[in-house]
């Protein structure tokens, strides 16, 4: 079996005292697509806030390919990459939020190009005729000198995402994509991940949408109570789920 | 005396009133980046000692203030004061004085910006100071714009406090007009020349306010 992509082991998260995510072991393998779903509050966000280094992990260990970002001794002390390793760690994976998070004084082109330029410090000519093709990919042709107020909801995550895959990372995380949308601009976003997932690239989704992620996903994860309930092939989690929990929470789904 | 006599010597003192001005927001500008960083700092000796600076120089008179910086030299350690004394004591009470409003308008627009472009930095693999300067900085500029708009107005005004300490700026000039030549007219000839720089700085605020106007937030 190849090198998972993205590894999380033993990870345990609290804030203050409320223990968010409990003993959490995730891996993912190249070109797989996992959906984590479940109620809010289940430790889903925190979850992908560890994983992207937005929030540090009290115990266990983070990993991507072959770069261990956070370790913890037997003392049970938590070491992160730092500097330039870390950079080139965050190099490897990218995240698109719920609220999109581009920068509003920006176009689109530069939004997606600035990044490449300024922190991978790569050719600017080249770094364009990259995001140029990433736009048109993403059916964002024509926005290019637009800044983002002047986009929809569903152009502007489209944005985000070209612009967490224009610094071509290894695995690509996805908090609730489409919570901040309506169903129309919401299905433009989902047939742009489709795409992404037809292209064998590896995601992370977070989603409340189950009927995306049982034609998407490679695997379904169940998180409540900062644990992973259940997880396995979508059809099978989400068609005859194991756990009474699992079964509570998609019964609420299919109404 | 003629109109015009008193304009000339009027707009002598009004170079004075330029110059101080200028030199205040030379001098201020750049002062306030690193008063409103310790006052956002984690380090709290560093924080607290900012945050009594912005408390006694917002909280004290800045006419006071000069004279506090003038005569301080010779009460404290017995510095010989020269004639060029006045002079510098009030740019450094000017500078010192606006550097405080401005680190607070600074520090509020800093804070104003949402944690989720700090974040979508972080991820992106940005430095903290590739943060500032490319994604926090252009936003902030223009936030806090209207706000720094309003004090430069008012520091046009303040230059006349210049007068308590008899640096002979235009303000000072029209009282000994007004005096010398029992007439009104020359208060209303330095109103007349405050109102049109300040309409000046209006415009350039508005221009750049315009230029600024391609995004919103």
């Amino acid at each position: 079996m190849a090198e998972p992509v993205f590894a999380m082991e033993h990870v345990s998260k609290a804030f203050g005292g409320n223990v968010v995510l409990r003993d959490i072991s995730l891996s993912v393998e190249p070109g797989e697509v996992v959906a984590i779903i479940g109620p809010s509050g289940g430790g889903k966000s925190t979850l992908l806030r560890c994983a992207t280094t937005l929030e540090q992990i009290d115990s266990g260990t983070l990993s991507y390919g072959d770069l261990q970002v956070a370790t913890t001794d037997a003392s049970g002390n938590v070491a992160y990459l730092k500097g330039d390793a870390l950079r080139r760690a965050k190099s490897r994976f990218g995240l698109v939020f719920q609220s999109y998070n581009l920068f509003p004084h920006m176009s689109v082109l530069k939004n997606i190009m600035d990044a490449p330029i300024v922190v991978q410090k790569r050719d600017r000519a080249e770094v364009e005729r990259e995001a140029r093709a990433l736009i048109a990919k993403m059916g964002l042709t024509g926005t290019e000198d637009k800044v983002p107020c002047q986009l929809s909801g569903g152009q502007q995550q489209r944005a985000s995402i070209a612009r967490a895959l224009a610094l071509n990372p290894d695995i690509l995380f996805f908090d609730e994509p489409t919570s901040a949308l309506d169903p129309e601009l919401t299905g433009e976003v989902l047939k742009v991940i489709r795409q992404l997932a037809a292209e064998d690239i590896t995601m992370i989704i977070v989603t409340h949408e189950m009927a995306f992620a049982r034609d998407v996903a490679d695997r379904v994860v169940f998180m409540d109570g900062g644990m992973i309930v259940e997880e396995g092939d979508p059809a099978e989690v989400l068609a005859n789920p194991k756990q009474e929990r699992t079964r509570a929470f998609l019964a609420r789904y299919s109404g | 005396m003629d109109i015009t006599t008193m304009t000339g010597m009027l707009l002598e003192g009004f170079g004075t009133t330029i110059t101080i001005f200028a030199l205040t927001l030379v001098g201020s500008i750049p002062l306030a980046v690193p008063i409103a960083l310790a006052r956002m700092s984690r380090f709290l000796p560093l924080r607290t000692l900012a945050r009594v600076y912005i408390s006694i120089l917002r909280g004290t008179p800045l006419m006071l203030q000069m004279f506090a910086i003038y005569f301080a030299p010779y009460y404290v350690f017995g510095i010989e004061l020269t004639p060029d004394s006045k002079w510098q004591a009030c740019i450094i009470a000017f500078i010192v004085n606006y550097a405080a409003y401005f680190a607070e308008i600074y520090r509020s627009g800093i804070q104003s910006i949402p944690r989720g472009q700090y974040e979508a930095a972080e991820v992106l693999g940005y430095s903290r100071a590739q943060t500032f300067a490319r994604i926090v900085l252009p936003q902030v500029i223009k936030r806090i714009l209207p706000s720094m708009g309003n004090e430069v107005i008012t520091l046009v005004k303040d230059t006349s406090l210049a007068f308590a300490i008899g640096v002979a700026e235009m303000f000072s000039t029209a009282k000994a007009l007004v005096a010398s030549q029992v007439s009104m007219v020359p208060f209303a000839i330095s109103a007349v020349f405050y109102w049109v720089f300040n309409f000046l700085v209006e415009i350039i605020i508005g221009r750049v306010e315009k230029k600024l106007d391609y995004y919103h937030d």
